[in-house]
């Protein structure tokens, strides 16, 4: 696990207050994310981890206003440095785009202009934010970025659909990289690739936020990964966030029981002991359950989870977490 | 059904294309029962609309709006069988050639893009200059000979993503096979797509129909829409300003037109939103 | 890409092939002696005729249409690779060739012109339409473009005929230029030309317009919905580019794709067109070719259609490796 950057006194880079997210469909208001707050301080790597639907994705996404309707950002604050993303003007918010704030996004499968080259694609990205400087400067330029991500510069040259799915996620790292931004929001750069090909880009986006000194928001399902990777990581269910802390702390002494359960499925090989599920699904965002939205599925659930939403909890070490019964100590699985 | 209907008349585009094509259906049908064959009398040629001729004449005397009803109908009969000629023996071979796969498949899919290849007016023409005396039916078999390959191709594409289903799977378990299967899972699930094809179809029948007869090559002894047109500029009714003989064919073909164009688009919408719904 | 050239080189081979053997085929395999029948045609027109059999036995020989059928057919194949599609019977004794000759550059031009106009301006108005930022000058165009593109060409024509050539004699009610002039090599040939083509070719463009921004219109809304859209405006690219670069180019080629597949109904609506317009292109020569029953003429330009929207077709699939890499570097 990775030790966490000295907090005190470094710099906030990414300051996100009450996130509020809905899509309006016609079968009702959908709140995918609610009251998601979280601070991202500069060198750090902060883990965004649930299962599908639990609206990690969609934070992201509401955090660069890149969501298209029926989406809606219904309410929240997004500081970055003196700037509210959510509040600010177009013009403002593309300058910003990529500039200050970049996302590596998913499966890069689809995310490159299949018929542009790879780098007019970060040319595209350069001239876009008036950051090009004639045609050798530039070319220099990509090359360096390629460089530094571990490819050869004539993938410049290749078009998308030349490259290996662990070569277009890092020429997406490049991307975000190309003109270093302070925060990088990574969206599962790695489900779609296989475990060689994961840690090698895992890796080159740890070598990319090391240069750039930049915050990374890494999104994923993969608690396994979080444990290496992050330094903090915040646990969405239903669209909030139900657990938040310093990545050993959490994995050590998990304080809501969804992420007892999560860190308890992981496979161990040290302990041979049949797989470990969460039984239930995940609670429609249409029609959620009343009180703790965790309850139906949650072992330890009492009449007070069924009636009463829990608020955050502030846990020494930096933690919070939604649960009524947070001070508890977790009870032996 | 009533289930069908609903869908239908939620479809504002679907549902004005229908009645376009439903009313003037129904002209076709009630009209020449109400203005007989005698009425096309030759009467005083080249009259200008007036209270007894409400369409004018031609220059053959003859009555333009009597004419106009006793051709709708033939037009419609010709697109119409075209249509389902096409409509049967493409969908079936889509049918087939999803459904089976395997060689199958190969040839009729290969026969189809070769046809398809093949410019359509290329071989009508050739086909309708040979033919002694053009009649409806003849019509209808030589335009839906060329206009087959489309439904075969969307047929097909339909059913061999159906196939791949697990509710066929299922079928295919229990025991079901062949035939019935086709019949009981395939069908009514492919109805939709068949109804889209139709009206395709239709539109393409109609499309060479009116073209071909437009260029002198429809039915000598029944008049259509498309003879009307060509008749008056044969005798140059546009230069002539005749405007009552050749505007309500235009009128008409139009209306047939633009009423399958919005069934067709209607359709799209409704099978798209289908797809979206339930996949 | 080597072989995806070759390909479709195949394929064109093979449909010309295929449009040579239907056209010497299907007027033998129709019902009726095409010799009777043109010699009742000229009997009917005045000649005189002294023993049909013998006229007849006579004018098959000299046609050699009393050889076994192979044997036409080889002699079929070698004229046409020869160009030499007989002669014309209703202006005999003019060969095939010149008629279509004289015909065909009135056609690829009007035709050509207007495609070009209605596919560039259909092609962008459908991207637009698709475009959740365009105005809504974008949706008035579009509506009308769509419905006028429900009807064939030459109702339009007519139409147009009838008011800008009759009710109001603005332009020229017919040819492709004046009746009695003879056309030179200078400006005002052109203008004069350019002048009595812009109804034929605004009835193809204006009722072409709407079919392909429908397409497109299709294809955009299918690209809006991927990944790189949204990288893009991840970006900060402007709205100019995402839409051009990102947007409208990936749907560019099943757009291509789509010219290549509706070329026959493009051209038989073009056809329809020039005989409304008495536009004399082969288009007209077909129609009165039609009328005068001059069967060697018919067949002549039949076959000349087919071939020509082969060739067309193959010209364009070699425009795909240009327009979409992924053809280019992958076969």
């Amino acid at each position: 696990m990775s030790a966490a950057p000295n907090q005190v006194g470094t710099p906030v880079v990414l300051d996100v207050r009450g996130l509020d997210v809905a899509f309006e469909t016609p079968r009702g208001r959908a709140r995918a994310v609610q009251g998601v707050s979280f601070t991202l301080h500069r060198g750090e790597r902060f883990g965004l981890v649930g299962e599908s639907g639990s609206g990690k994705t969609t934070t992201a996404l509401a955090l660069m206003r890149l969501l298209r309707p029926p989406g809606r950002i219904l309410a929240g604050e997004a500081w970055l440095g003196d700037l509210d993303l959510l509040a600010a003007s177009d013009t403002m918010l593309r300058q910003a785009r990529f500039a200050r704030i970049a996302l590596v996004p998913q499966g890069a499968m689809n995310a490159l202009n299949p018929v542009l080259t790879c780098g007019a694609q970060i040319d595209d990205l350069l001239r876009a934010h008036g950051a090009r400087d004639g045609r050798a400067a530039t070319d220099a330029r990509i090359a360096r970025l390629l460089h530094g991500v571990g490819l050869e510069p004539d993938v410049a040259r290749l078009y998308p659909h030349q490259l290996s799915g662990g070569m277009k996620q890092r020429v997406c790292i490049a991307l975000a990289m190309a003109l270093g931004p302070g925060v990088l929001l990574a969206d599962e750069p790695t489900s779609a690739l296989d475990v060689i090909v994961q840690r090698q880009v895992l890796r080159t986006l740890v070598a990319a936020q090391k240069a750039l000194g930049a915050g990374v928001v890494l999104v994923g399902h993969d608690m396994g990964l979080m444990a290496q990777f992050a330094h903090t990581v915040g646990v969405m269910y239903a669209g909030r966030l139900v657990e938040v802390g310093p990545v050993r702390a959490v994995f050590a002494d998990p304080r809501h029981p969804y992420t007892r359960m999560l860190i308890a499925s992981l496979p161990r090989f040290d302990r041979r002991r049949h797989f470990v599920g969460i039984p239930g699904v995940a609670p429609s965002l249409l029609a959620p359950p009343g009180g703790c939205p965790f309850h139906p599925r949650c072992p330890l659930a009492t009449a007070r989870c069924k009636a009463e939403a829990p608020h955050e909890q502030n846990l020494p070490d930096g933690r919070r977490v939604r649960c009524h019964y947070a001070q508890e100590p977790a009870i032996a699985a | 059904m009533s289930a069908v209907l609903r869908q239908i008349g939620r479809e504002k585009l679907l549902a004005a294309g229908l009645i376009v094509l439903c009313s003037l259906a129904l002209l076709g049908l009630l009209g020449p029962l109400v203005i007989s064959l005698a009425e096309i009398g030759s009467t005083r040629a080249r009259l200008a609309p007036d209270a007894a001729h409400l369409l004018g004449t031609d220059t053959q005397g003859r009555d333009v709006l009597a004419a106009l009803v006793m051709a709708l109908p033939q037009t419609l009969k010709v697109g119409l069988l075209a249509g389902l000629l096409g409509l049967g023996v493409g969908g079936l071979l889509g049918l087939l050639a999803g459904y089976l796969r395997g060689l199958a498949d190969v040839v009729i899919r290969t026969t189809a893009d070769v046809v398809m290849a093949i410019p359509a007016i290329a071989v009508l023409v050739l086909v309708a200059t040979n033919v002694r005396t053009m009649t409806v039916g003849m019509m209808a078999l030589i335009v839906a000979g060329l206009a087959w390959m489309y439904p075969t191709r969307a047929i097909r594409a339909q059913t061999l993503s159906l196939r791949e289903q697990s509710y066929v799977d299922v079928a295919r378990l229990n025991g079901i096979g062949g035939l019935r299967l086709v019949m009981t899972e395939l069908l009514p699930n492919l109805a939709p797509y068949f109804a889209a094809s139709f009206v395709t179809a239709v539109s393409n029948a109609m499309l060479a129909t009116v073209g071909l007869e437009a260029l002198g090559l429809g039915p000598q002894n029944q008049l259509t829409l498309g003879m009307m047109l060509y008749w008056a500029q044969y005798y140059g009714a546009v230069l002539r300003g005749m405007w009552w003989w050749w505007v309500p064919p235009v009128a008409a073909i139009a209306a047939i037109f633009i009423g399958l164009l919005a069934v067709s688009a209607g359709m799209d919408r409704l099978l798209n939103a289908r797809a979206r719904h339930d996949g | 890409m080597a072989g995806y050239i070759v390909r479709r080189f195949a394929l064109m081979l093979l449909v010309v092939f295929l449009a040579i053997t239907i056209n010497f085929l299907l007027p033998r395999a129709m019902p009726g002696d095409p010799v009777e029948l043109q010699l009742e045609q000229l009997s009917a027109g005045g000649g005189q005729i002294g023993d049909l059999q013998a006229t007849a036995a006579a004018f098959r020989a000299r046609l050699g249409l009393d050889q076994p059928l192979w044997r036409q057919y080889l002699t079929y194949l070698g004229r046409v690779a020869r160009l030499d599609l007989g002669v014309s019977v209703a202006h005999y004794p003019e060969r095939v060739s010149d008629e279509i000759r004289a015909g065909l550059p009135w056609t690829i031009g009007l035709l050509g012109i207007a495609t070009l106009i209605s596919f560039g301006i259909g092609t962008l108005l459908g991207g637009l339409l698709a475009w959740p930022r365009s105005g809504r000058l974008v949706r008035l165009i579009g509506v009308p473009a769509i419905m006028l593109s429900a009807v064939p060409y030459f109702i339009l024509g007519i139409v147009l005929l009838s008011l800008f050539a009759i009710t109001w004699p603005v332009f020229p009610v017919a040819g492709a230029y004046p009746f009695s002039y003879f056309p030179q090599a200078d400006w005002r040939t052109v203008a004069l030309i350019a002048w009595h083509g812009v109804l034929p070719a605004l009835s193809i463009v204006l009722a072409s317009i709407g079919t392909w921004a429908i397409a497109m219109r299709g294809m955009v809304v299918g690209v809006l919905g991927e990944d790189y859209i949204m990288l893009a405006r991840a970006k900060g690219l402007g709205p100019r580019r995402v839409f051009f670069a990102y947007g409208l180019r990936n749907a560019l080629l099943p757009q291509v794709t789509q010219l290549a597949l509706t070329l026959s109904h493009v051209v038989s609506g073009a056809i329809l067109v020039e005989v409304i317009f008495a536009y004399p292109g082969i288009g007209y020569r077909l129609y009165q070719a039609i009328q005068a029953k001059d069967v060697f003429v018919i067949q002549g330009i039949v076959l000349l259609l087919s071939v020509s929207i082969a060739v067309t077709t193959f010209l364009l699939d070699l425009l795909y490796p240009l327009i979409d890499p992924r053809i280019r570097t992958h076969r």
